[in-house]
């Protein structure tokens, strides 16, 4: 018998509604630890949004209500008194175009840990290294940490947006089409990273590349119209998918 | 929403329909000449060999080209895929139809030891396993596909039968072991048939449902 599953994420009957429009009906979804999780789906099926109500990044959009159950190692991400700060160290983010702060590259990768507080010069420089190598960015940059990040080529700026991440020791990576924005070797570097950062880190994945789905993912959620249709293995997924919806949507019949 | 891909696949389907539907031919053409003694029936054996060869490695390299340029998943992974088994027992159930056609060709300047009924009774029901299983499998008919599948005992029943009754005419009289020897063959060659329709319909049931179930695998506990 397999060892059981360790669940970092566990999403119960989650209804979302932006003002009167509900966006998620009744999601249920489990994110195993140390593995890749990717959300499929059309344009405005709620992957996004579901992504973003994993570090409560929706609570900035005004009008949000959320019903139904988000736990983090067993806690209530939603409970009254959570600190959303330290949530979002601990749930990172990765965005479809890269986003790095008009800052030089050391300075992104030590930003975060000047916020928290980390003064010791000795130790942020070892952790920025660290982050760097850690992202595959450290044999691109060690030379230029004091140039502008917005200088470096795109997938640079999306790794040092990773390494800027891993600065603060998060549990789990969020990526939202971390590589729509890149061609199709940056690509082939991020999903390379991905399966290395997997080893340490819980990844979950928003994609629109069913191929990089299939290529990189443990498991497969594919959503439609704010309903969780079908999650399982992504093996599964895409070799024998139960609902006929999910089939049509990976063979590209849907629509 | 209708594909260009759904184009490519029915045309697939089309070629195994017809790789399919030559096999078949050739199986009644060489019971045929053996019950009739109608050598008139052999003529087109080797042509539609040939031509069951040909569309085998057309229909290979269809699959081969669609799974590199269309990736395909789900339903139209387990379709082609499939397709590449289905043309490898087509191809193989003719070569059994070739082989009964040589030994058809010796037996028929002989009279036969008895009136043939069981080597009719099972071409019958070996030519209606082929046709309806790849029918099943084009089609997508999981029940058909799971009938066919039962048939098979009839045949292997049949086959014993024939046996035993050869084996008799054998040991009555020595002379009659030659004829007899090839009739036996000639109900092996018509189970192997049954053999490979049932791959076929066991294809079927792994396009429908996406489950496996050769060696009796749907009925045995989970591991």
């Amino acid at each position: 018998m397999s060892a059981a599953k360790e669940n970092v994420i566990t999403v119960s009957n989650l209804d979302l509604w932006y003002g009167a429009f509900q966006a998620l009906i009744s999601v249920n979804m489990a994110v195993e630890k140390q593995k890749i999780t990717a959300l499929i789906g059309p344009s405005g099926c709620g992957k996004s949004t579901l992504l973003r109500v994993l570090n409560r990044m929706n609570d900035l959009i005004p009008g949000v209500k959320i019903t139904g159950e988000v736990l983090l190692e067993g806690r209530n991400i939603y409970a009254p008194g959570v600190d959303v700060c330290a949530l979002r160290a601990n749930v990172g983010m990765v965005f479809q175009r890269p986003n790095p702060f008009p800052l030089s590259v050391w300075d992104n990768v030590a930003f975060g840990l000047k916020v928290a507080g980390q003064n010791s010069r000795a130790q942020v420089e070892e952790i920025v290294e660290r982050s760097l190598r850690g992202a595959w960015l450290w044999d691109n940059v060690k030379d230029k940490l004091d140039h502008s990040a917005l200088e470096l080529p795109l997938d640079q700026q999306q790794r040092l947006c990773v390494a800027r991440l891993l600065a603060v020791e998060p549990e789990v990576i969020l990526m939202d089409e971390p590589c729509s924005a890149l061609d199709p070797i940056a690509t082939a570097k991020i999903e390379e990273l991905m399966l290395e950062l997997v080893k340490q880190y819980t990844i979950v994945i928003v994609t629109h590349n069913m191929q990089q789905a299939a290529r990189i993912s443990n498991y497969s959620g594919y959503m439609l119209l704010g309903e969780m249709i079908e999650f399982d293995e992504t093996s599964r997924i895409f070799t024998s998918p139960k609902d006929k919806r999910t089939d049509d949507y990976i063979s590209g019949r849907y629509g | 929403m209708e594909r260009h891909f759904d184009e490519e696949l029915n045309d697939l389907k089309h070629r195994l329909t017809k790789m399919c539907a030559l096999a078949e031919t050739m199986i009644g053409d060489a019971i045929k000449a053996l019950v009739q003694r109608d050598a008139s029936a052999l003529t087109a054996i080797q042509q539609h060999e040939a031509e069951v060869n040909r569309l085998q490695v057309e229909i290979d390299e269809m699959c081969f080209t669609m799974i590199a340029l269309r990736q395909p998943t789900a339903s139209d992974l387990r379709f082609i895929l499939g397709a590449t088994k289905t043309t490898t027992d087509l191809e193989r159930l003719a070569d059994q139809a070739v082989n009964i056609s040589n030994k058809a060709e010796r037996l028929m300047k002989q009279d036969p030891l008895k009136p043939f009924v069981i080597i009719p009774q099972m071409t019958d029901i070996a030519r209606g396993m082929v046709r309806d299983s790849l029918h099943a499998y084009v089609n997508r008919q999981v029940e058909k596909a799971r009938e066919v599948i039962q048939r098979d005992a009839q045949l292997n029943a049949l086959k014993k039968e024939i046996n035993a009754e050869m084996l008799e005419f054998m040991q009555r009289n020595p002379a009659t072991v030659p004829y007899a020897l090839d009739i036996v063959l000639v109900a092996h060659n018509l189970e192997r048939i049954g053999d490979h329709a049932k791959n076929i319909a066991e294809n079927a049931v792994f396009v429908i449902e996406g489950k496996d179930i050769r060696h009796g695998t749907e009925n045995r506990p989970a591991a």
